[in-house]
């Protein structure tokens, strides 16, 4: 597969779909066996390990959070947290045949809600894609919060 | 005795009995107020660290209670504490977290500046105030330095009153655990990393604090979080080296015995911890490099001794709780009676392998963030139990677990790891600590008689 410009941007617009849709174990299998989930907590970070990020989560980290999501005892769920992703449409920055490197950037609007609360968070998605077997999967979602050094409330499900 | 201080004293031992604390403790905005105004204020509580504030000039705003403070790089290199507001009008003089003020404070409003240990500088159109008492008001004097303030090893703690204990004599042995965060860097320093995690929680700052020795929730409230992660290690196998973040939160998962075992101390004055024996900290694996730098600067021996100490959580009376084995501070912050913001910081153990400080900050945010499936166990419980206090029917918390009637005749003890009785420890030092600047004013009172 060499994708064109319209397959980033169709796969951002089907990955955020999966998640309001609660597609949960297929939003996983989109993750590269070594791709990231990556929250940064601070402005324009770039440092990953030696500093606190909101998250920074492997597949095995992100199977768990989606296995607790429907998990019996799992109580912050009872009832369950919606979202929706409101997308601008994506740009696409790298496409890179010879290195396997595609790179999109996504402004978003994100709601979650859970009761009678509310939450709005706004951002930027930064996805860097490559073609694994035919398909493309995701090394790694990039997600920088316009205040992701607000004191926030809970943020149960992906941005 | 003033009547004031005989109605603080009534209402609040209508609030305790042994065993039991009353609800009024978490929800009533009165006795939030209340704890605003003594307990804050005679208790020595936490500022910040010095490595925030590293050249002369720097500062760093944070709060007291509800107050507005900053600490800041005097020009002769020690750390000074002010109360963030100008002497002239109230405006806060710094309003971003951290700084450089240069070599003064210059209020925005109307250009006040005062050196860095508060007093004023210069104030524009000076001949406006000749003869008219400037220097003798309140305004005169500058940004005002809190009472007390003490740097321990570079962290800052302060009191805003005069009544009370003495830092050494406040804090006595559990300074313990300050010091062997410490001493866990082979230079003997730590330096803040970042910014803190801010996670919002609507419950009162007392349920976050008594949950640091709540060692019957964890295999329970987050079965969801780290009974999935250990799951899903059994799924993979459950055999070879486990990833770091595994190794982190399966502890968690450790039965009863683990925890009855593990221990807790009591201190005087509100402190404790988790961990007197071992730890949900203590099996963690070795990282190549470290305790070979540690013997170095130590010996092997006092090295040795260092890396056995696997406290799990040291409550600092009264909003303060750290992990040496972890590096990490978590302070909890009250805003009102049903809300309190949650700080967590790391540190780096200067001169240790980085490989150190990955797996601090790997822990930070898988288990202190507003996005951590760990945290949000807790603050589910937390707002369902702010929430539950508002019934009728039963006005107490329980807080009987593993009650002694002879532990408050001993407030430094060791007991079995589930006992509440760091949390009967904190409410007896919240007793003292609300009374203790009526009382003190009370025996001044009668000895000038």
């Amino acid at each position: 597969m060499t994708p064109t410009a319209q397959d980033l941007i169709d796969f951002v617009i089907a990955e955020a779909r999966m998640i309001d849709e609660r597609r949960f174990p297929e939003w996983l299998d989109l993750f590269a066996e070594d791709g990231i989930y990556w929250m940064p907590l601070e402005p324009d970070q770039e440092e990953e390990h030696l500093t606190t990020s909101l998250m920074y989560e492997d597949r095995l980290l992100l199977r768990t959070r989606v296995q607790r999501l429907e998990g019996q005892r799992t109580f912050s769920q009872k009832p369950k947290s919606r979202c929706q992703h409101l997308l601008q449409m994506p740009a696409v920055d790298e496409i890179n045949h010879d290195e396997n490197l595609y790179r999109t950037y996504t402004p978003f609007h994100y709601v979650e809600t859970r009761f009678d609360e509310q939450t709005l968070l706004a951002g930027w998605a930064r996805h860097k894609l490559a073609v694994v077997e035919g398909k493309l999967q995701i090394r790694c979602k990039r997600v920088d919060l316009v205040n992701c050094d607000a004191p926030h409330r809970n943020i149960q499900l992906f941005v | 005795m003033n009547p004031q201080a005989i109605e603080l004293k009534d209402k609040v031992r209508s609030l305790l009995r042994e065993g039991e604390v009353h609800r009024d403790l978490y929800r009533s905005p009165d006795v939030f107020a209340l704890e605003m105004e003594h307990l804050f204020r005679n208790a020595w509580v936490y500022v910040g660290h010095e490595s925030q504030i590293p050249n002369k000039g720097d500062y760093s705003a944070t709060e007291i209670g509800t107050q507005p403070i900053l600490m800041v790089r005097h020009t002769d290199n020690s750390v000074r504490v002010l109360f963030n507001r100008c002497p002239h009008k109230g405006t806060q003089v710094v309003i971003d977290r951290q700084g450089n003020a240069g070599k003064f404070f210059r209020c925005p409003y109307h250009a006040w500046s005062f050196k860095t240990d508060g007093s004023l500088l210069a104030v524009p159109l000076k001949k406006g105030y000749e003869n008219t008492g400037l220097p003798e008001s309140c305004a005169g004097k500058g940004m005002t330095p809190l009472a007390h303030s003490k740097n321990y090893r570079g962290f800052i703690f302060a009191k805003m009153n005069d009544a009370g204990p003495d830092f050494e004599s406040f804090f006595g042995d559990s300074l313990s655990s300050l010091d062997n965060m410490i001493d866990r860097s082979p230079e003997g320093r730590l330096e803040v990393v970042g910014s803190p995690l801010r996670y919002m929680h609507h419950c009162n700052w007392k349920m976050l604090v008594e949950n640091q020795t709540d060692t019957c929730h964890p295999m329970v409230a987050h079965e969801s979080s780290a009974g999935t992660v250990k799951e899903i290690w059994e799924q993979e196998g459950g055999d070879g080296p486990k990833p770091m973040a595994v190794e982190c939160i399966l502890p968690f998962m450790s039965p009863y015995e683990f925890f009855e075992n593990m221990g807790i101390r009591t201190w005087e004055n509100g402190h404790g911890h988790t961990g007197v024996h071992h730890s949900i900290h203590s099996d963690y694996s070795a990282i190549e490099g470290y305790f070979d730098k540690m013997v170095e600067a130590y010996g092997e021996e006092r090295a040795k001794a260092i890396l056995d100490e696997n406290r799990h959580n040291t409550v600092y009376f009264p909003n303060m709780m750290i992990k040496g084995p972890i590096q990490s501070l978590r302070l909890f912050k009250p805003i009102a009676a049903d809300k309190t913001l949650v700080e967590s910081w790391i540190f780096r153990l200067v001169g240790a392998p980085d490989k150190l400080l990955e797996r601090t900050a790997m822990y930070n945010r898988l288990i202190n963030a507003p996005t951590s499936i760990v945290g949000h166990d807790d603050l589910e419980m937390y707002e369902r139990a702010q929430a539950g206090l508002a019934s009728d029917g039963n006005q107490w918390i329980n807080m009987q677990r593993l009650y002694d009637p002879a532990e408050s005749e001993t407030p430094n003890a060791t007991y079995n790891g589930t006992t509440e009785a760091q949390m009967r420890n904190q409410f007896r030092a919240w007793k003292k600590f609300m009374t203790l600047d009526t009382e003190e004013e009370v025996s001044k009172e009668g000895s000038a008689a």
